[in-house]
């Protein structure tokens, strides 16, 4: 199937706004830029103005290390419209900086059938039109 | 006294349901309404308030065709109180207002609808349902999903259901089991989309949609209309029958859905307040419960939500319906006696309130669950409501 030139990854790119657009542009940089509460150290994502654990404003976001765990995955098998390339992977990675500070991502770099729950996984970005899409593939073991 | 132990749901209508339809949606929204009121014993002059379930969405793939506005010049209703909103506590956010405005004295008769005509929507565009093929870029909690192709909320409840199995060693025997009881209930319902009777080996056998979710763990597409009434308790001497009672409602807004998973581990549904509101507001149990409407739009919402209104401990609800026998309809808790959205259509949540009114109202013919006296319905996947209804 991978041979198949006629499918492709199609990505709804999302709107850039003052929350999101460290998120989605940070990996012009290299850099996986995750919102943190200056005031409680705690991370924040989806981004938002203020922080709910404590209530500071003084949020920003920085980089993390780009290191997660898979939480929870899907492979997506269904051909939502024409065009798109199946099956994929849609996953709730877990970053390590912080406890259920889950991202939505895909999982590349791997055959989908061997995702699994508690995968260690690295950030890696695919840039479409001004976005830098953070995707995940599995991370090397040493050996 | 508790606003939902003033009011009473005095009528319940539903539309002719089609896959598509030839009628148009405010055709059918019309039909459901004038059947609820015929059940009710009013008039569109008795009606002053009116409410829906999320108002008019014209570009979104017959999600919501049809408003509040339409249905009123439609009826030549005169309403003092017109509400609809698309954030709240789901499907079932319409009906709790409606309960607020007929306890707070505002209104004596509200009228509540929702309406979908995606079956139509999709003989048009064949991918007209799918999540954000209208807009250029994506906004909101749909900017966390989009750009990775989840176009599908089965993608999304994928994760939810690999994480559920994940967790608590759940089977697709058990998941499979909330489809087949579904069709068995809706082989008995003759308004039901899908009646033809499946078998566990048929679930097991069926596509991969997004796993470990199958074509059979999700609902589908119709053409539909569903209409309730609330009206004051007071109003009963002038229904043409006894209405169901509320007794007790339970709502909760949470992460789920807006690309904040941060208040779970995948395994449940941030619900759980929900169940601690209703509970609160009654003197009944689980066990006092007849029967139960479930929202099914994916076969794994029943069963999280089983464990969030409290029908189940968490990572139980599994081998609750594994193998159908306790969920049937000689069964200890009959679910989903209509057939549920996986087998009567997607008539998102309003399908499974009306369900209980008819199975309350002893209307459900060869699915009737015999003596049913009280019916939880919940709504929602992404906001969250529940209802507590009885008989008096």
């Amino acid at each position: 199937m991978s041979g198949d030139t006629e499918t492709r990854a199609i990505r709804q790119l999302p709107l850039l706004d003052q929350e999101n657009r460290a998120f989605w542009t940070g990996g012009k940089d290299g850099a996986l830029l995750i919102q943190r509460c200056a005031a409680c150290r705690r991370y924040i994502h989806p981004p938002r103005p203020r922080c709910h654990c404590c209530g500071s404003a003084d949020v920003a976001s920085e980089a993390v290390s780009g290191q997660g765990v898979v939480k929870t995955f899907s492979v997506n098998v269904q051909q939502w419209m024409p065009g798109l390339r199946v099956p994929f992977v849609l996953a709730a990675v877990e970053l390590v900086e912080q406890d259920r500070l889950y991202v939505l991502t895909n999982i590349v770099g791997c055959p989908v059938d061997q995702v699994r729950a508690g995968m260690p996984v690295s950030v890696e970005f695919e840039q479409v039109e001004d976005v830098w899409v953070p995707l995940f593939h599995p991370t090397e073991q040493e050996a | 006294m508790l606003a939902e132990k003033l009011a009473c749901i005095s009528g319940a209508g539903q539309s002719d349901v089609g896959r598509p339809s030839d009628r148009s949606a405010l055709a059918l929204t019309i039909q459901a309404c004038e059947r609820a009121l015929a059940s009710a014993g009013l008039t569109p002059d008795d009606i002053d308030g009116l409410t829906t379930y999320p108002g008019p969405m014209h570009d979104a793939g017959g999600h919501s065709p049809v408003g509040a506005t339409e249905v009123m010049l439609s009826l030549g209703l005169e309403p003092t109180w017109v509400g609809a909103s698309t954030e709240g506590h789901a499907h079932m956010g319409a009906i709790i207002e409606a309960i607020m405005a007929v306890a707070s004295g505002l209104c004596r008769h509200v009228l509540v609808f929702r309406t979908v005509a995606q079956a139509t929507a999709r003989a048009r565009a064949r991918h007209a349902t799918v999540l954000g093929f209208d807009a250029a870029r994506a906004m909101g909690g749909m900017s966390w999903l989009l750009p990775y192709q989840g176009y599908s909320a089965a993608t999304l409840y994928g994760l939810y259901a690999q994480g559920y199995f994940d967790k608590y060693g759940a089977t697709p025997e058990q998941l499979g089991a909330i489809a087949v009881n579904g069709r068995a209930m809706a082989a008995l319902n003759p308004k039901a989309i899908f009646r033809d009777p499946i078998t566990i080996e048929d679930y097991l056998c069926s596509r991969m949609i997004s796993s470990p979710l199958r074509i059979l763990d999700c609902d589908s597409h119709v053409d539909g209309s569903t209409a309730l009434i609330i009206s004051h308790r007071d109003t009963a001497p002038d229904l043409a029958r006894a209405p169901i009672l509320i007794e007790a409602m339970g709502m909760a807004l949470a992460g789920f859905g807006f690309g904040d998973h941060s208040d779970g581990d995948f395994s449940a549904l941030p619900a759980g307040k929900v169940a601690e509101m209703m509970w609160s507001r009654t003197d009944l149990t689980a066990k006092d419960i007849d029967v139960a409407q479930i929202y099914d739009g994916f076969s794994i919402l029943t069963l999280l939500w089983m464990e969030a209104i409290g029908l189940c401990g968490p990572g139980e609800a599994a081998s609750f319906v594994e193998g159908g026998t306790r969920i049937g309809l000689g069964g200890e808790l009959p679910l989903n006696t209509s057939g549920g959205q996986l087998s009567a259509g997607r008539l998102h949540g309003f399908g499974h309130t009306y369900e209980a009114c008819v199975q309350l109202w002893n209307e459900g013919g060869a699915r009737q669950v015999e003596g049913a006296r009280t019916c939880l319905v919940t709504n929602g996947g992404f906001g969250y409501g529940a209802l507590l209804l009885r008989t008096d």
